[in-house]
């Protein structure tokens, strides 16, 4: 734990020489580090992150804090791993409900591609660049984001069509 | 033999007078192909059911159909949520006459736990249901009366008027 901080520390020091300014606030949740970074930032950040060996993006979560009273509404959450230093780290993008955009990771990796489509999905966060940015989870006749906070918790939708499993596999 | 009627054993010939309703619904009580719909736990439940422990061949129902146009049985086994529902009710649809379904475990029956807005609070608001079965999940023994039950009801209705208005 105190070797992977360190590691971090490291690795903070190398990327603010080349991205000044780049990671905003530095903490710790839990047993991961977060890293927040502002949104035109995070794609370098994420390519600086996989050329210094985080080889894995875990997950994309996304967080609505509807009720916490702050003033970006949502925030997304990359989770990363670097398998040679076994390290993980999370970096973290706070989006106004404004304007719910982020560029692609799928480019870095490959996981990306259902990680986004899945906070597209529950949370409405458009990603550009995505090959495919449909819903992954909720049926396509869905309407709404499922896990924001304002919508409603047993707001079931009666979806009636199927859909041909050869049109996903085309795609 | 459970049919009802008179046997006769002449000569070694074996004779059996009975009523044509009577035969068919014995050959489809004792037949039943069921097609397990399992999307969840209950389906590894329904899994032991099937297997020798518990010996779903006693009763006549063992073999498995994964094609609804072979089975007469749909066993709706797991949490039916918005998206598969459609599905579900496709494939009821394209199964022949007569047709028979049972839903087994708390999720299939009425959503179970999950109350949100995913999942469909039971699959009688879909398709009709012939037995529910409760319990999360039910004990084997549950299921192996569920069919007891439906061999029952087999033979309450008349064998050829098994025609269901589903719309
Ligand atoms: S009723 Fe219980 S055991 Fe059956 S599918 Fe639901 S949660 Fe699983």
């Amino acid at each position: 734990m105190k070797n992977e901080l360190e590691k971090l520390d490291v690795y903070l020091k190398e990327l603010g020489e080349i991205h000044p300014d780049a990671v905003g606030k530095v903490g710790q949740e839990v047993d991961d580090a977060v890293w927040v970074v502002g949104r035109d930032r995070v794609l370098d950040v994420l390519i600086w992150l996989k050329d210094k060996g985080f080889d894995l993006l875990l997950d994309i979560a996304g967080v609505d804090g509807l009720h916490l009273g702050r003033m970006e509404r949502f925030e997304v959450v990359y989770i990363l791993y670097s398998i040679k230093e076994n390290i993980r780290l999370r970096v973290k993008v706070f989006l106004p409900e404004s304007d719910l955009k982020l560029p692609t990771a799928t480019d870095l990796w490959q996981s990306a591609n259902w990680a986004e489509r899945e906070v597209f999905d529950m949370f409405g966060v458009t990603f550009e660049g995505h090959p495919n940015l449909k819903r992954i989870l909720c049926h396509h006749e869905f309407e709404g984001h499922a896990l924001r906070k304002d919508y409603p918790m047993m707001g079931g939708q009666w979806c009636s069509s199927t859909r041909d499993l050869r049109e996903d596999l085309d795609e | 033999m459970g049919v009802k009627g008179h046997a006769y054993a002449k000569d070694q010939a074996g004779i059996i007078t009975t009523r044509i309703d009577e035969i068919v619904k014995w050959g489809r009580k004792f037949s039943l192909w069921p097609l397990p719909f399992g999307t969840a736990c209950c389906a590894i439940e329904y899994m032991g059911v099937v297997a020798s422990g518990f010996d779903l061949a006693r009763f006549g129902a063992e073999f498995v159909r994964f094609s609804p146009r072979q089975s007469d049985l749909l066993l709706v086994a797991g949490t039916i949520n918005y998206k598969i529902g459609p599905v579900l009710k496709r494939i009821y649809d394209q199964m022949c006459e007569p047709k028979w379904v049972i839903s087994m475990g708390a999720c299939a029956c009425s959503g179970g736990f999950y109350d949100n807005y995913a999942a469909i609070q039971g699959i009688d608001q879909i398709i009709p249901v012939d037995v529910f079965i409760p319990g999360c999940p039910p004990r084997p023994e549950a299921i192996l009366d569920a069919i007891l039950k439906l061999h029952e009801k087999i033979d309450r209705e008349p064998a050829r008027k098994q025609k269901r208005v589903t719309d």
